[in-house]
């Protein structure tokens, strides 16, 4: 399959008065054309960050320090802002977490599409009004020509992320970076955009960057899997292995912490310990300080190293010794 | 959107009702009235015949209701000084200070608008820390010595703009207007300046920190990554958003810019009703006071609900909930 992003070795870093936040440190992945990548983590383990180093909105006092985007062929990293900006919105599009806070509470529904179809196209006002009202039609909003002139308060949180992923697909883009795009909204409503979004996905080709901590999602939604932790990526591969069989206690621990019907009744597992502060990393792993399994080795940072086909780890000790012992 | 309007509207009357029983007890009530209504170079005979006419010896309430009749018929007693009606006094001088006061929040506008923009967008940049010092000038220092300094610089040594009066007006719906003439203009500008330079100040610091907490914003930033251009973002996202902040704070100053303008009056020798309010309370004019107290207050009244209105067409949160 066609690769649609390479990141490699990308780093972002906010340059504090209290000292540099290594945000991303070192991550690299691949998604191919109409894949699903589930990035997963805990919160502040970067996730964000690295979808806005994507599209190049980190806001100072971060900045992508190196690593390459490669996109399509093409490094984003080195692209100057203009050429960005023309593929912001357009081949590549974000969808953010909390859809309360996404639409401009000012300005109509209609006048935030149409001014997003204009920025890249030039079609007339009319053509880029059919366009969004044809978008909100796909994504599911009744009456979608009324709904137009609507402000984004009258629309409920399901509607108003509806709305924000029928402005993502107004130009059918080659990416969707969706962070954590379903989380502030209920389950059944969960539950319908997640179908509809990995119809799309199959559909257009359009490859699929979700980034969430909830690994149900992942795990009904995404193709590959890749689980960041204190800013790098801890273990990837194809998502049923991966939450078959993890690697990286980490990895294990997140599974082992999400309720499921086979193990009802039986207590939660929770990762003992607090994610680390960025400002102030040990050396070595960084997931020492939680890990059952942390011995001397381990304060040596380990390398992302191949384990399996297609399958990734950074951990001195993966679970894999076990069963092979 | 009327069902809101109707609704402001009940309770300025309410808050006019109440200013007015304040008022009342402040000037017939706690003072002596016939102190404070009658010229003191009346004599015997002129102040009882002014007692009955005020109904000064009948109850409270009846008294306020008579003072109530009368001030909707405009009549809030006569000038010592001019022996005319104090209201029409009042309102001859208005429509200069309006003028001024006018003049003084486009200034205002005009400059801090743009000036609060650029530095909300480039907070780190020398040009928004000088137009931040400037700010600050523009706070404390003190509004007679900047008229004063205006005068010495710009009418004494360079004798460029005049330093007194409002110079040739012309008429529009009846009333005298300096701002329709050029020599007025020129009479006008400096007071207006000295006015604004407060106000200026205000709405820079306004405008930044709105700039600086909308940029912050998720839509913001979605408007970014729609692949928006930086002035479409800047000018249509983020303008629209600190436009009602800033016009809510300058209209409601409006009114304090009107009833303030006393000090920049008095400077300028402009002769508008805070000049008229210093002269008589000079004169210890109380007719004049009372019914000046008065017009501010209903002044004060009918800006918070034109701002009110405002601020409800230019945020639909707050138009729609006020329509159902
Ligand atoms: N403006 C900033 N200044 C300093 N540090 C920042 C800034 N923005 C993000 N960070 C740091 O980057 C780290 C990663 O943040 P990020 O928002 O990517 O986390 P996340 O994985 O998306 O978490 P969540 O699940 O809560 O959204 C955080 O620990 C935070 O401290
Ligand atoms: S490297 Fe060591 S400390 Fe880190 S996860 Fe693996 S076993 Fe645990
Ligand atoms: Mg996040």
């Amino acid at each position: 399959m066609e690769v649609t992003l390479e990141v490699r070795d990308l780093r972002t870093h906010f340059f504090t008065r209290a000292g540099v936040v290594k945000a991303v440190d070192g991550v690299s992945f691949t998604v191919r054309r109409g894949e699903v990548l589930g990035l997963v983590g805990e919160s502040g383990s970067g996730k964000s960050v690295t979808g806005f180093s994507l599209i190049g909105l980190v806001d100072p006092p971060g900045r992508v320090v190196s690593g390459r985007i490669l996109f399509q062929g093409r490094d984003l990293a080195a692209l100057p802002e203009a050429e960005m900006r023309r593929l912001r919105g357009n081949r590549i599009a974000m969808i953010f977490q909390d859809p309360m806070m996404t639409l401009n509470p000012v300005l109509r529904v209609d006048t935030q599409m149409i001014e997003t179809v204009l920025a890249h196209e030039k079609v007339s006002r009319a053509e880029a009004r059919a366009r969004a009202r044809d978008a909100l039609g796909m994504v599911g909003i009744p009456s979608p020509e009324e709904r137009l002139r609507a402000y984004p308060h009258q629309f409920s949180g399901g509607m108003r992320q509806r709305v924000a992923i029928a402005i993502a697909l107004l130009h059918r883009p080659d990416l969707i970076i969706a962070d954590e795009p379903t989380t502030a909204l209920d389950v059944t409503i969960q539950g319908q955009i997640l179908a509809e979004v990995q119809k799309l996905a199959a559909t257009t080709g359009t490859a699929l960057i979700w980034i969430t901590h909830d690994l149900s999602v992942v795990a009904g939604l995404a193709d590959a899997i890749a689980v960041m932790y204190a800013g790098r990526i801890v273990e990837q591969g194809p998502v049923g292995e991966v939450l078959d069989a993890p690697l990286h206690p980490y990895t294990a621990g997140l599974i082992g912490s999400v309720p499921s019907r086979n193990r009802r009744g039986a207590p939660l597992r929770q990762i003992p310990g607090m994610t680390p502060s960025l400002l102030h990393l040990p050396p070595g792993c960084a997931f020492r300080a939680r890990c059952a399994r942390a011995s001397e080795a381990c304060l040596e940072a380990p390398a992302l190293r191949p384990l399996a086909p297609g399958r990734e780890v950074r951990c001195v000790h993966p679970l894999l010794e076990e069963a092979q012992a | 959107m009327s069902v809101y309007v109707l609704r402001r509207l009940l309770q300025s009357l309410l808050v006019l009702v109440a200013m007015s029983v304040i008022v009342f007890i402040g000037v017939y009530a706690v003072g002596d009235p016939v102190e404070i209504l009658i010229s003191p170079d009346a004599d015997q005979l002129e102040r009882e015949r002014a007692i009955q006419a005020l109904g000064l010896d009948r109850p409270l309430w009846e008294q306020y209701l008579v003072f109530v009749q009368r001030a909707l018929q405009g009549d809030l007693g006569r000038s010592f000084v001019f022996n005319e009606p104090a209201l029409r006094l009042i309102l001859q001088k208005m429509p200069a200070t309006l003028e001024l006061a006018f003049g003084a929040m486009v200034i205002a506008i005009l400059v801090g608008l743009p000036l609060g923009l650029y530095a909300g967008l480039r907070p780190e940049s020398p040009g928004a820390r000088l137009i931040m010092a400037g700010s600050i000038l523009g706070f404390s220092l003190p509004t007679f010595w900047v008229g004063l300094m205006l005068i010495m610089v710009f009418a004494v040594q360079l004798g460029w703009l005049p330093s007194t009066g409002r110079g040739e007006t012309a008429a529009l719906f009846g009333l005298h207007w300096s701002f329709l003439t050029a020599n007025g203009l020129s009479h006008l500008l400096m007071p207006a300046i000295n006015l604004a330079l407060f106000k200026i100040s205000l709405v820079i610091r306004l405008t930044r920190s709105g700039v600086r907490e909308t940029m912050l914003m998720d839509y913001v930033k979605f408007a970014r990554a729609k692949g928006l251009s930086p002035a479409r973002v800047t000018f249509v996202h983020v303008f629209k958003n600190i436009l009602i902040p800033v016009v809510t704070v300058v209209g409601l100053e409006l009114g304090s810019t009107i009833a303030f303008s006393v000090v920049t009056e008095s400077v300028f020798a402009w002769p508008g009703m805070g000049k008229l309010i210093i002269d008589s309370i000079n004169a210890l004019d109380r007719p004049v006071i009372v019914a000046y107290l008065m017009i501010i207050v209903l002044m004060f009244i009918v800006i918070n609900l034109v701002v009110d209105i405002l601020y409800s067409v230019l945020d639909p949160r707050v138009r729609l909930e006020g329509s159902r």
